[in-house]
Formats: C-alpha cells, structure tokens, sequence
C-alpha cells in the first residue's frame, strides 16, 4: 500500500465460517495482502447454534489473518457497531504496519512505537489519526448468502447502510461495492457497483437463491480481481501513479 | 505490528503490586480495579502525592490516543475539562511492554445511583453543568463523541458531573469514531456522524431520556417520532421538554443557546420542582400550558396561588413522610 496515494483498498467478509468450495479462502487472504489490500473478516453467530459455529470462528480468524486484518465474531443484533468498528480498526492496522516500516527505517529494524518516548508517541499517533480521517477508502463487501446465512440478510444490509453513515462522515471519499456469494448464476455475483453511499439499498439480497455451497475462497479471488482491474483501469487513464482519485471535499 | 504488547490483553494488575514506569521513574501502588471497558482496566493507585487513577489499555494506539485527548484538555484554561493527565509511561513485566497513563482520580458515584437517591430537581443542574462544559470543549474545537451515563461521575459535595473515558473524544468536522447506539444521533436517523457541537447535544439529551427509561429501548421500524413521544410520554422530562426536542433534532447551534433556553424555561417554572410533577402528572402539565401563556397580573395571582398549592403539598409529603 502507497500512503502517499492516499488509497486504502480494504475487504470486508460477512460470513459465519464453513467455506465448502473452491479455492483455500485463507491462501486468497494472504494473495490480496501481497496486493495491499487488507481483508477484514466479520464472523456472524446465532445464539442458538453454537457448535455448528465453533469451526467457522477458526476459519474466520485464519482468514482475516493471512489477510493482515481484523477480525469479530459477533451475534446477529450487535452487527451494526460492529462493522464500523472492525473497517475502523482494520484501517488503523493498515496505516499502523506503514508507519511501522517508516519507524524502522529511522530507528533501525524491527522498530515498532513503543520504541519512542510516550511523547513523541502521541505526535506519531496523531499522524495516523490524520491518515484515517483523509485517506479515499475502496471497500468491498464481500457477503454471504449461503442457506445458513439467510435469516441474517436484513441485519447484514441494515449494518451495511450504517457503515456509510459513519465512513462518510470521514473527511476522505469513500467508495463501496458489493458481492455476495454464491451468486444466482456465478460463485459470487456483484450486486451493486462503486457508488460512494450505500443508502439504496432496497432488500438487495431478495433477489438471490441460496444454494448448498459455501465459496468464501473464490469470491475472495474475485475481489482481488476486481480491485487489480480497477487499479490498473485507473492507471490507463491516467497515466499517471500519483493519481487520487476525486476528492472527498 | 506491535511488538509484544498482544499480551498486554490478558494483563492484570494485583492488588498490593508495585509499578515504576520505565521513562519517568515514577512509583504507584495498585489499590484496586475501579473499572474495565472496551478499551482497557482503570485501577485505583497509590502514589506519594495521593490517589490516582492508572489505565491500562489493550492496544498501544487507543493508550496514546487518549493521551493525547488529555493533554489538549489540559490547554483549555482554567477549568475540568475530563481528569487531569499526571502521567504516561510504560510497566515492563518479563519483556513486556505495558503502556499505561495516570490521571486525578475522581472520587463519585454514578449518575444513576445519586439520582436514585437525590431528588430530582438535581438532573436540572446537571443537565445545566453538562451544557457549560459541551461550550467550552466545543469552543476549543472537539466534541466529545461517547458521551453517556457510563462516561460521567457525580463528584461532590459540591456535586458536579464530569466526564471519564475522553476516548470519543473528536475534533470538529472529523468522523466520530466512538459511539453507543442509544446516544448516537446516527442510529435514530436523526444526522450524520460529524463531530459537530449538535451531536453532542443529542447525546446530552439522551443522558436525560436514559435517565427516564433506565432501561433504554430500541429503535422502531416507523422512524423519528419514536424519541419525541418518549420525551412527551415521561413525567420527569416534562419540565425539559421543549429543550430536549429541539437538541433531539439539531436545533440548537452550541451548547450555550441551549443552555440559555433551558434556564429561561426552569426561570418560568421554578416554584414548579420537577419533584412534584413526577407524582402529580397529568394535573401538573395541564397547569404548565395555561402558566407559558399567561404573563399578566391574573397570572401572578395564580401563580402565587401555585406557589401555596405547591408548600401544601410539600407539606403534606413531610407528614406522610414522617409517617412512613
Ligand atoms: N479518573 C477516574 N477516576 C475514577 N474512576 C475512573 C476514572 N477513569 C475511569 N474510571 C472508572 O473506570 C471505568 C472504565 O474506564 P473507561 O471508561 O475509561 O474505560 P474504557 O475501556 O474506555 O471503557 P468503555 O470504552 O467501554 O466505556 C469507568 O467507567 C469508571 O468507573
Ligand atoms: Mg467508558
């Protein structure tokens, strides 16, 4: 990732765990961290079935890992906070691991901020409370609709609308995009293209029929591919590395 | 990433222990937990100037965030704006980095346990105090973000509210970042999730409908009357009312015009004590329609007449009081 760009491209997986299909949802994590996008994973319980979830919270971690993200397990009601909250902390992260790799080139290898004087802590916080309020922020939502997830959907676009709410009180421009797998006729269809609110949304998972499969893997691969086309697209046109795309002012 | 401090996390501080920070060299006795959030354990800690207040955080960042809210609110001059920031520094504990800060340890109860034993005529003062702070953190530029009951403490006597947990701590025309639904103007649909001094008044007045309905409720499907209603609905509201609504929908520019309309209202009532509109609802609100409308000599007669209703009935709730 290029701070200097001022583009933050994360992922951010809404699914109760348990991929059945496809490509290794974990290895397409750590593929997308190599591009500089960070996937964030948000691992949906039911109260009730708790044993049926003890496996996905594994994968959901494991994922978000090799991803170099956040991940929350969570239950149904407190979905809202907690998607703002994780992209949040997911973009910290990011911005945290690129002063990290600036940190070490001033004070030598490994370097990391609890190395500074608590003084200079705060300037250097300061500094990355500024790049997550104005960095352009590309999300992609990738969720999923398989059967177990379908009682969930509602709640699942209700937080969605709420996470514009608050990016966009950022002073950056947000764009988001959203995929849900499976697809009616792909493994993970696109349902709305990059707009910069979600407040259109008008029950836009009704439209899919949940099949038996879980393809978290390669609709994982299909946001990488999204975000490369999207990136060099952006290049064609502009010609240009530094180009920033619009602004949020 | 951070180096080691992941075990901070499950990091716990026994009572009795020893702390010297790894900077200043200062020494604190831990006491006991004064409490624990999302982002951290507070203890209470003996040092040799007195008593003070340690937090230990989860995550470095949130730490030094926090600090550096403390210390702008050190530059608002001459007044308690948040606990004051004695210290910063890091516990090494077997390689462990352990950042933490010391603040003035505010000694209070919370808002929900005075009012349950103080009369009610007290929300209105702290209703007042909570707006002349909002003013002077907005006039310096940041919005407070997570205010709610958890997040103050009645100190006293002299009682006064003040704030705790400054992690919501915003500065204007940024994001909020930290928020609890039930005060977030957000979540009602009722603005956006800019710092502006409006919602902070929001959640100021939502203190206020908490305190009324302690045990919160959710939002309705139909939308925005849903707050309004509950205001009108409450007896113990009903002498901040018209306040209250208009904070509830963005109508006040700063904390200070509010401020201004609440007292001129409480003026027009104050032989009205809260206390007795609780216990006479339906009665009590029907005389304070007729009272805003009339500002002649016929009011007066009646509002003295208002006044010796009002010392029988206090009167009467001594005796039946003494009785009990
Ligand atoms: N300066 C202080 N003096 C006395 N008590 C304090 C002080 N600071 C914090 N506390 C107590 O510790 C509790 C937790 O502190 P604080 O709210 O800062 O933690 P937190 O992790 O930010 O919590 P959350 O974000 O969940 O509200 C408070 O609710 C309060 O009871
Ligand atoms: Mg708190």
């Amino acid at each position: 990732m290029d701070l200097k760009k001022g583009t933050l491209r994360q992922v951010l997986l809404i699914t109760d765990g348990c991929s059945n299909h496809g490509e290794d949802p974990i290895a397409m994590a750590a593929l997308a961290k190599e591009h500089g996008i960070t996937v964030n994973v948000i691992g949906i319980l039911e109260e009730r079935n708790e044993e049926y979830h003890r496996k996905g919270l594994k994968e959901v971690e494991e994922i978000a890992m090799a991803g170099g993200g956040v991940s929350q397990i969570v239950y149904t009601s407190q979905l809202s906070q907690t998607v703002q909250m994780v992209t949040r902390k997911g973009m910290a992260q990011t911005i945290q691991g690129v002063i990290n790799s600036e940190l070490s080139q001033i004070l030598g290898k490994d370097a990391v901020i609890e190395d500074l004087a608590p003084q200079q802590r705060g300037e250097v916080m300061e500094v990355a409370d500024d790049l997550g309020e104005t960095m352009d922020l590309e999300v992609l939502i990738l969720v999923d609709a398989s059967g177990s997830m379908e009682k969930k959907l509602a709640t699942v676009q209700e937080s969605l609308i709420d996470l514009s709410i608050s990016l966009n009180a950022r002073m950056g421009f947000n764009q988001f995009s959203l995929y849900a797998f499976p697809g009616k006729r792909e493994e993970c269809e696109q349902l709305i293209d990059w707009t910069p609110r979600l407040n259109t949304l008008s029950s836009i998972f009704s439209k899919l029929s949940s099949g038996g499969i879980t393809p978290t893997g390669p609709a994982l691969k299909v946001a990488l591919a999204e975000f490369t086309d999207r990136l060099s697209k952006r290049r064609m046109i502009s010609g240009d590395e530094e180009y920033i795309e619009g602004s949020g002012f | 990433m951070m180096r080691n401090t992941s075990k901070a996390q499950d990091f716990k501080f026994q009572a009795g222990e020893r702390i010297v920070g790894k900077w200043h060299h200062h020494e604190y006795t831990i006491l006991s937990v004064l409490g624990a959030g999302a982002t951290g354990t507070v203890y209470l800690a003996q040092h040799k100037s007195g008593k003070v207040a340690l937090k230990v955080g989860f995550e470095t960042p949130s730490i030094i965030s926090e600090v550096n809210v403390l210390k702008h609110f050190a530059k608002v001059q001459g007044t308690v704006l948040g606990p004051s920031l004695i210290d910063v520094d890091d516990h090494v504990a077997d390689g462990t980095i352990i950042p933490f800060y010391v603040m003035e340890y505010l000694d209070g109860v919370s808002l929900f346990s005075f009012m349950k034993q103080h009369q009610q005529e007290w929300l209105s003062v702290f209703f007042l105090q909570l707006l002349s702070d909002l003013q002077l953190l907005h006039q310096a530029g940041w919005v407070f973000g997570d205010l709610k009951p958890d997040n103050v403490l009645i100190v006293g006597p002299p009682y006064r509210i003040r704030w705790l947990d400054v992690g919501g701590t915003t500065q204007i025309g940024r994001s909020i970042k930290e928020y609890t639904e039930f005060f977030d103007r957000g979540y009602w649909g009722l603005g956006s999730r800019v710092a502006e001094p409006s919602y902070d008044l929001f959640a100021c007045c939502m203190i206020m409908v908490n305190i009324a309905y302690p045990k919160r409720f959710e939002k309705l499907k139909a939308g925005n009357d849903q707050l309004k209603e509950a205001v009108m609905h409450s007896p113990l509201l009903a002498p901040y009312a018209p306040v209250i609504k208009k904070g509830l929908y963005g109508n006040y520019a700063s904390a200070e015009a509010m401020k201004q309309e609440l007292l001129s209202l409480l003026h027009k009532k104050k032989h009205v004590m809260p206390q007795q509109q609780a216990k006479t609802t339906v009665a009590s609100s029907r005389i304070q329609h007729k009272k805003q409308s009339r500002h002649n000599k016929r009011g007066v007669a009646f509002e003295l007449l208002l006044l010796g209703t009002f010392f029988l009935v206090v009167y009467f709730f001594y005796l039946w009081s003494q009785s009990m």
